[in-house]
């Protein structure tokens, strides 16, 4: 068998090596992950679509609702009404439609993230890419930043569809629809706005790193799963409450909008009991409203009137609603930040860690 | 210059020294074969030398003090590593693409015309073709990169005897017309009996002798490579066992 030979070449001794250009990274990243790529396009893209068609009418009946004078009026109502009971689709975060939606993220951090350099690890490819003239260290920081830009930007889309679905429901001067009452600072939170790309960024980043420690796919998904399991519910449960100081009122009127931390009853400046009064007091002081606590007919607000005749003031920490936005840049700062954290600890792995 | 040199190199895997107190000097333009039994410490030091690998002990650099994993070192470098890993999913012009985009030089015109020759189709998957294929594709991308070292890590271990054959044909001809230094490891000794003109011993993580095919047969008194190798292997497990 004859064999072609290679050409010579000039020799390079002492002369700096220029380094492989950066956006030659692009196309390789490109062929190497574009199933993973297509497939967070089609789902994301299927969600888009699904939004548009379920967004589309609730839009119109809010219009309709919103621009029909005078608001009081039968027909009115009617509009109203109708808007109203359009809430079936995604209402919440309870719904289906919901819960997938906040699965989005996780599954894409899970599914694109950890195999992203577990499978270079697992079947030994690495030992070709880390060893090519590109560099294994300027490899790995080029693929984590434009696959995580990628899938923040393709979120991002998504997550502005959400918001734009939830448009009405938060829209100012439609006092007359019920759904107005509702605080943006409920699970919906991550859906909307930068959270939602935040997130998804975060979990590719996580899943990166967990690749690159664990070295094996599905252990990784399934550690990246559950780190950011842990994440986003200590998130919700303990970190979001305090980006900002709550405001603190005696007022209780607290708008719906708000997002309520906590409420308890002082007397005489003293702490007197945290939450709904107990018993013991109403029946002390309130024994001549129609009925006990809990019971239908009587509104927290009376109790609340009636313990306050005895000298109890009510507190109330709350987030007013106008904060959604300043809260939704905390979050969204800080996920930034975790997930260059964690690509500059991947790609710090890739460089030293032996192979 | 050397292509490979080492001093007091050293690689410890937890407990255990996978390599130990390792001193070489290979030179360029030869076909160097690293020899020794499994678990001799071949592919800790290949490892080493093309930079995968990070030492616990001593330092090694190539193509004439270049650090071993440094943007230099790998530039001038063609590692081909056991099994041939490959993107199974890529076709065949994806690996040429992806090759090409991730190294300052790359021969396409050589690359094609070896793979035409070969009869590797561009648009088959790497994962649909036969080992001897396989084997054939990554041989071709390393030597496109027309690399000053080619690096081997058991190259032909998985192949039939025909592939096998037409791997070490490829080899040789980069290496006899093109001057390319070629450093591989194998077990198989036979194989390397009519391509190595240098030799490395190793076993136990410790090189037993290194030097040059024709001397060393010669002041060993030994008529070949397999024979010297064997009987130096032999002569030497017990002191490294002590």
């Amino acid at each position: 068998m004859t064999a072609l030979t290679v050409p010579a070449r000039p020799d390079e001794d002492g002369a700096r090596l220029r380094p492989v250009p950066w956006r030659r990274m692009a196309g390789v990243t490109w062929r190497q992950h574009r199933f993973a790529l297509a497939g967070v396009a089609a789902l994301l893209g299927a969600l888009a679509v699904w939004l548009w068609i379920i967004g589309t009418p609730l839009h119109h009946a809010y219009a309709v609702a919103a621009a029909c004078h005078p608001a009081s009026s039968p027909a009115c109502q009617k509009l109203a009404d109708t808007f109203n009971g359009m809430d079936d689709l995604m209402a919440g975060a309870t719904t289906p439609g919901g819960v997938f939606l906040q699965l989005v993220p996780v599954l894409i951090g899970a599914f694109a993230g950890a195999p992203v350099l577990a499978r270079e690890l697992e079947t030994g490819t690495f030992r070709y890419a880390w060893t090519q003239g590109f560099g294994r260290w300027r490899w790995a920081l080029a693929k984590l930043v434009l696959l995580g830009a990628l899938l923040a930007a393709a979120t991002g889309t998504v997550g502005a569809l959400v918001s734009w679905y939830y448009q009405p429901y938060f829209a100012p001067g439609n006092q007359a629809l019920y759904l107005n009452e509702m605080s943006p600072f409920a699970t919906l939170f991550t859906l909307r706005g930068v959270a939602f790309p935040a997130w998804t960024l975060a979990a590719f980043t996580i899943g990166a790193l967990a690749g690159m420690l664990i070295r094996r796919i599905v252990p990784a998904i399934i550690a990246t799963l559950a780190i950011y399991a842990g994440l986003a519910l200590a998130t919700g449960l303990y970190l979001r409450e305090h980006y900002l100081t709550p405001l603190l009122t005696s007022n209780p009127n607290v708008p719906g909008t708000a997002w309520i931390i906590s409420n308890w009853s002082a007397r005489h400046g003293k702490f007197a009991y945290a939450g709904n009064p107990p018993d013991i007091l109403l029946n002390r002081f309130c024994s001549s409203l129609p009925a006990g606590p809990g019971k239908a007919g009587i509104s927290p607000q009376a109790f609340a009137q009636c313990l306050a005749r005895h000298g109890y003031t009510q507190w109330t920490s709350y987030q007013p609603a106008s904060r959604f936005w300043p809260f939704q840049g905390i979050e969204g700062g800080w996920l930034l930040a975790l997930s260059a954290l964690l690509i500059a600890a991947t790609v710090w792995l890739v460089h030293r860690r032996a192979a | 210059m050397n292509v490979v040199e080492a001093s007091g190199l050293g690689k410890r895997y937890g407990a255990t020294w996978a390599l130990r107190e390792c001193m070489l000097e290979i030179p360029a333009g030869r076909v160097a074969a690293l020899v020794g039994p499994n678990g001799a410490g071949k592919s800790t030091l290949l490892n080493l030398a093309v930079g995968l690998s990070v030492p616990s002990a001593g330092e090694v650099t190539v193509l004439g003090g270049r650090l071993a994993g440094s943007p230099a070192a790998l530039d001038g470098i063609a590692f081909v590593a056991q099994d041939t890993p490959l993107y199974k999913n890529l076709t065949v012009a994806d690996m040429i693409y992806v090759t090409r985009n991730l190294n300052r030089r790359f021969d396409q015109p050589y690359a094609q015309a070896r793979l035409d020759e070969l009869g590797i189709p561009l648009k088959r998957k790497a994962g649909k073709l036969s080992g001897g294929q396989q084997a054939q594709l990554a041989l071709t991308l390393a030597l496109a990169r027309r690399p000053r070292l080619l690096v081997l890590d058991e190259p032909v271990a998985m192949l039939d005897p025909i592939a096998r054959h037409d791997f070490m044909a490829t080899v040789l001809a980069a290496a006899s017309a093109d001057g390319v230094s070629v450093l591989l490891s194998s077990h198989v000794l036979t194989e390397l009996e009519r391509v190595a003109g240098y030799l490395v011993l190793l076993s136990r993580g410790q090189v037993l002798l290194a030097g040059d095919v024709g001397e060393l047969l010669a002041t060993h008194g030994r008529a070949s490579l397999e024979e010297l190798a064997l009987r130096y292997l032999r002569e030497n497990l017990p002191a490294a066992t002590r």
